[in-house]
């Protein structure tokens, strides 16, 4: 039993093949080896939700999955949220508008996880927000900018 | 590199799974990896191998079986969560699983991992004894059931021998149109609850309570069976009266203190939550 494996995942529609030490996490094996560095890591345990990104479309902490786990399945990281031609994702451009962001240390991982939230939800109330969002810590914004944000962006979605 | 040296083995069959638990030492299985990997990542575990659950397909299912779910180990309880069946037939698991964790944790979280590790405060532990859950475990010697009150062994251990892993858990339903509540006391949506409290009813056309099922969760190291409250509650008429009897009587059990809250904090949670999840399952007796 070797300490690293051979892994091929696809991220952000990128297949992407790599060998990677067993206990390295997805987090790490994302910043690290891919220098996607959007992927952000607070306290690496699964409380702050910054290091969320959407496995085969569902949210999860990276964090808390091992890279080999990713073997065959595909990721999509913040830097994969945005259209390919440029500009920002609708989502993005809410959290602009809002000011849903400050610092934008938790941004990478509340957006990750508001898209897999207002993908199921497209008609939000601002409580629903909040609970989709309470894995997510921020520091800056008393989360109310982060909440318009969602609902306007949901909007948007709609139109 | 956070998590400390192991061998990683991702096994694709239950056998296979308990092939590599006979040979190898100090071994530990990793299922939705919720609770596992933050202690891998903070180094409070250091086991010498991984044998990662996630590839094994046939533990992911949920199934009708006559008046019972069968809930394989390895099913997320984001799968749970969103199963019409249970939602239908276990209100009460739709309710508690709405109050585990988050949704990121809940996509990866499975009700095997959750009833493993067995947290004084964990929901789905709380369903499973509230339920008179059975869990089947298979090891080298076959498979064996496992009441659901024998499973905790103690603080964060369950009765599982060496070289054996929880395969699938059955939970009995409750007759159609029961009465049902899980509620929990926590600082905020999704952190560890702090006291809870499960509640199902069964009623008669006249009111009188013919069966009825109440656990506390987060009190002690495994959740607790109101036995008392049972009694009182079992053939007698469903008034205000006898759920404020009933959530005193849970002001009588042992509970724990520890850096959140006193004993005493959590026996009057026990008494408050217990008389509202009984008034709540009570009104939400279906009555034709």
């Amino acid at each position: 039993m070797s300490a690293s494996r051979a892994i091929s995942v696809s991220v952000n529609g990128v297949r992407r093949d790599a060998e990677v030490p067993v206990r390295l996490t997805l987090a790490d094996f994302l910043r690290q080896q891919l220098e996607l560095t959007g992927t952000h890591l607070g306290c690496e345990h699964g409380v702050c939700g910054a290091c969320t990104v959407l496995l085969d479309g569902r949210s999860v902490r990276s964090c808390l999955m091992l890279a080999v786990q990713a073997n065959g399945r595909a990721i999509t990281t913040v830097e994969g949220l945005a259209p390919a031609d440029g500009g920002l994702h609708p989502l993005q451009e809410a959290f602009r508008e809002h000011h849903g962001l400050q610092c934008g240390f938790c941004t990478p991982g509340m957006l990750t996880t508001l898209v897999e939230f207002l993908r199921d939800n497209p008609e939000p109330t601002a409580e629903q927000v909040r609970v989709a969002i309470s894995g997510n810590l921020c520091r800056c914004t008393g989360y109310q900018g982060i909440v318009e944000a969602a609902l306007g962006a949901a909007k948007r979605l709609r139109a | 590199m956070k998590p400390p040296r192991f061998d990683y083995h991702d096994p694709q069959t239950v056998p296979e799974v308990i092939a590599l638990l006979g040979k190898l030492e100090n071994a530990r299985l990793l299922a939705g990896g919720q609770s596992l990997m933050p202690m891998l990542n903070m180094r409070l575990a250091a086991p010498d191998h991984i044998v990662d659950l996630n590839r094994v397909a046939e533990l992911a299912y949920i199934r009708e079986q006559g008046d019972a779910l069968l809930i394989g180990a390895m099913t997320r309880q984001r799968d749970v969560e969103f199963d019409e069946r249970v939602r239908a037939r276990s209100p009460l698991m739709h309710e508690a699983v709405l109050q585990v964790g988050h949704r990121q944790t809940r996509n990866r979280g499975t009700i095997g991992g959750s009833l493993c590790h067995l947290d004084p405060s964990a929901e789905l532990v709380a369903i499973a004894a509230a339920m008179d859950a059975i869990v089947t475990v298979q090891g080298p010697s076959g498979a064996r059931d496992i009441p659901f009150a024998q499973f905790p062994a103690g603080l964060m251990t369950s009765a599982l021998r060496e070289g054996e892993l929880v395969t699938s858990v059955r939970f009995p339903l409750w007759r159609k149109g029961h009465g049902y509540a899980f509620i929990e006391f926590s600082r905020r949506h999704g952190d560890f609850a702090i006291v809870s409290a499960a509640a199902l009813l069964e009623e008669d056309g006249a009111g009188k309570i013919t069966r009825a099922s109440l656990t506390l969760g987060g009190i002690a190291p495994a959740p607790v069976r109101a036995r008392d409250a049972e009694k009182t509650l079992a053939g007698a008429r469903a008034s205000a009266e006898l759920f404020r009897e009933a959530g005193e009587a849970c002001r009588k059990l042992e509970a724990m203190e520890d850096v959140h809250v006193t004993a005493a904090y959590r026996r009057q949670l026990a008494a408050v939550l217990s008389r509202r999840a009984l008034e709540k399952a009570h009104e939400r007796v279906a009555r034709n």
